[in-house]
């Protein structure tokens, strides 16, 4: 993040920020096994959680964070300003302001929105999940939980399976994880892959059972049942049968490769239950992950960095 | 009140310089510059206009200034009535005239709907009460713009807005059925039916092009597709019951072609691109900032080449500018919430020199027939230029405006006449001003002002 101000997505994310920010977290992940579990780096430092759509999983990664390096937190409630009274993130964005918030974490149902943010605020902008956009801290866990389970990223095999049109998740990852050197495909319905993916530096495949074999990471997105009725995909059991993770595909894979999940997870539909409990799956550590990864983008961009940017 | 107006040393489409005198609305004597000959002319004139009490002429100099007949916008958006704090008949028009327009079609989708004759009406008198330019009334095809009724089209094409022109515009008259009634419809009285091509269920929740750019900005795409489907299905329709459609806003490489197809079988099809069309592209939206939001979306680079070449060729038959004025709360904010949308008036003939001009896809005399003459008989706007061939000759209409192509200017909407300042060009230097425009040899902009 060397010289970023913010954090928006993981596209515009450099090598070097990356691999410090994943170098700072693991520092980090120490300080949550010392018996005192608080730094005090950030102190009287305000961060806000701004968050227009519900997630509690997500808010609370960022609050514990925060905490832990001994910043103010405030969350502030922006629930119920729905799309159709936009103009509220600008009112929003002028009361940080006042409040003085040296950073914001800011999650939205529309994509760019935490771009806005960004213009309108003089602090850090946190992107923590913008529509169908990115969720590049949710990337950052993810890549340092396959980099302590499996000591490396570069070189892998990542295949992400599922609704990659709609996912944020899918977006920041596949971003990152090829900036730090892995090989992404894509396995998905083609109805829910983005037209125009062929320019993107992943491979594509429909075809699942084909893929896991050859796979050191596999990571499940969640499928929204609502997609179905959009005409998506004709079923939920034809859906799972054809792109669901089971116990028996899950033997397809090569013997250390792991099952990641962002979490909420759909169990019996883009997951069964046994596999997400398994030893291989990496739900637990990636939620653990969270707030380490979040500690250090907080750190990083409020002036913990040795290398930022002075102007 | 009509007075005598000599125009010294203008450039009529650009060819040899030329005064220009005017009187009684129409051009009375095109002699060379500096002639003596036309100070007789202009006393005569004079002595016709004023009906024997002896005035002196205004006199204009023209030097340098390229005369072209007065700009058509067959697509307006003057928000009046319903939204007047983002626009108003007045000073929509005042941006129009400062634009090089005479005359304006306003789209029909105010508050109430323009589908009814006292709406229509209404807005015509607005027009005729601000005076900077003519304001035709687009009347709405279906009842309240919801697309399933048709609205009395008849009685606002007997109404004194004389509408002639018909427009759904912001939706599209999607169901086959009612746009087939509709251009059959319309026969009776020359109408015509400008169709926003976009078919709706494949734009639901559309933000912007689909494609590369869409899928990593996490927006939903609006296909190329939606638009082409719709217009290959009217033109079939204008075909089959051999009547009169305007394509609104072509945006992409494949309208082109399929109205290229169309009117090489003969049907009565016409189609108008926006100068942002043009000139932008999708990239800009990776700004996320909603100044960029527009419906149809910013296409591709191979898209606005094919638009240029559609209009070189004519397959393209005019530009259009699809003003639309937003009130700041409706822009600044995130894009989804945004509403789609530019203004266009006081910057289109810019941007059709940067992209026509300079690149030598038209001449001078192209350019007036795209932003003038062809949009004027698609109209059917009466007593004007509807063929170049004819403007500036003596006994034609004096509905002209003089333009300064040497001139630069930076855009800066805070020196707009509109309400509104939702410009995708804030900050560009663009070439060409607007000095002066005559409607029916009546000044309503001189030295770059409104009279
Ligand atoms: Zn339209």
């Amino acid at each position: 993040m060397g010289v970023k101000r913010h954090l928006l997505s993981t596209a515009d994310l450099l090598l070097d920020d990356a691999l410090l920010v994943l170098d700072t977290a693991d520092r980090m992940a120490r300080v949550a096994d010392a018996p005192v579990r608080k730094l005090p780096t950030l102190r009287g430092r305000t961060v806000v959680n701004l968050f227009f759509e519900d997630s509690t999983r997500t808010r609370t990664s960022f609050e514990v964070a925060a905490k832990r390096l001994s910043a103010d937190v405030i969350n502030f409630s922006a629930r119920g300003s729905s799309v159709s009274k936009g103009e509220s993130l600008k009112d929003t964005a002028q009361t940080l302001e006042a409040m003085g918030a040296d950073a914001v974490v800011c999650r939205h149902s529309a994509s760019g929105a935490p771009h806005r943010l960004a213009s309108w605020v003089r602090g850090s902008v946190v992107n923590a999940g913008d529509g169908t956009h990115e969720h590049p801290t949710q990337a950052l866990l993810d890549a340092f939980t396959i980099r302590r389970r499996l000591g490396r990223v570069d070189g892998l095999a990542v295949t992400i399976v599922g609704d990659v049109l709609h996912s944020r998740v899918a977006r920041s990852n596949i971003w990152l994880l090829t900036t730090l050197g892995a090989q992404v495909t894509v396995v998905a319905p083609p109805t829910l892959l983005p037209l125009g993916i062929d320019g993107w530096p992943v491979g594509v495949s429909y075809d699942l059972d084909a893929v896991l074999p050859k796979s050191d990471v596999v990571m499940m997105l969640r499928v929204q049942r609502e997609r179905m009725s959009a005409a998506f995909f004709p079923s939920e059991r034809e859906y799972s049968r054809r792109y669901g993770l089971d116990a028996d595909r899950a033997a397809l894979m090569p013997e250390h490769a792991l099952v990641m999940h962002p979490g909420p997870m759909v169990r019996g539909m883009e997951i069964a239950s046994s596999v997400a409990d398994s030893p291989r799956s990496t739900v637990v550590d990636q939620v653990a992950n969270g707030v380490s990864v979040r500690m250090a983008v907080l750190y990083l961009l409020l002036g913990g960095g040795t290398d930022r940017e002075t102007t | 009140m009509t007075s005598v107006i000599v125009l010294r040393g203008v450039s009529p489409l650009g060819g040899d310089p030329r005064d220009l005198v005017i009187a009684g609305g129409r051009i009375a004597a095109v002699t060379p510059p500096g002639g003596g000959e036309h100070t007789s002319v202009v006393a005569e004139a004079a002595d016709g206009a004023a009906g024997g009490t002896r005035r002196g002429p205004l006199i204009v100099d023209g030097a340098g200034l390229i005369a072209l007949p007065g700009f058509v916008d067959l697509h307006t958006h003057l928000r009046e009535p319903g939204r007047e704090d983002a626009e108003t008949v007045e000073s929509g028009t005042r941006a129009a005239a400062l634009g090089g327009y005479t005359a304006v079609f306003a789209m029909a989708n105010t508050d109430p709907v323009a589908d009814t004759a006292g709406v229509v009406e209404q807005v015509w008198r607005l027009g005729q009460d601000a005076g900077h330019c003519e304001v035709r009334p687009v009347g709405a095809v279906t009842k309240g713009l919801a697309g399933s009724q048709l609205a009395e089209l008849g009685a606002m094409a007997t109404s004194a807005a004389a509408v002639r022109m018909f427009s759904d515009d912001g939706h599209c008259v999607s169901d086959a059925l009612l746009m087939r009634r509709a251009l059959e419809y319309v026969k009776a009285f020359d109408g015509v039916v400008a169709q926003h091509a976009e078919e709706p269920r494949l734009t639901a929740g559309a933000q912007m092009n689909e494609g590369a750019m869409a899928a990593c900005l996490g927006l939903p795409g609006w296909p190329a597709v939606a638009e082409e489907a719709i217009i290959a299905r009217d033109a079939l329709l204008a075909g089959h019951v051999d009547s009169r459609l305007h394509v609104c806003h072509v945006s992409t490489a494949g309208s082109v072609e399929i109205i290229r197809w169309a009117k090489a079988k003969g049907w009565r099809v016409t189609a108008e691109v926006t100068p942002h069309h043009l000139l932008l592209t999708e990239d800009l939206v990776a700004s996320y900032d909603p100044v960029y939001k527009v419906n149809p979306p910013l296409r591709t680079k191979a898209d606005t080449e094919a638009l240029r070449a559609g209009l070189a060729d004519g397959t393209i038959d005019c530009v259009a500018t699809d003003h639309a004025p937003h009130a700041p709360e409706d822009k600044e904010t995130e894009w989804a919430a945004a509403r789609p949308g530019m203004l266009g008036l006081e910057t289109a003939l810019s941007v059709v020199i940067e992209t026509m001009v300079t690149t030598g896809h038209l001449d001078w005399a192209g350019v007036a027939d795209r932003l003038a003459a062809a949009p004027a008989r698609i109209g059917g706007v009466a007593d004007t230029v509807l063929d170049v061939a004819q403007f500036a000759q003596v006994g034609t209409p004096a509905t002209l405006t003089l333009l300064d192509t040497q001139a630069q200017r930076v855009i800066d909407p805070a020196a707009f006449a509109s309400r509104s300042t939702n410009t995708p060009y804030r900050g560009r230097t663009l070439p060409g001003v607007i000095r002066a425009t005559f409607l029916r040899g009546r000044p309503t902009v001189l030295d770059g002002k409104i009279v």
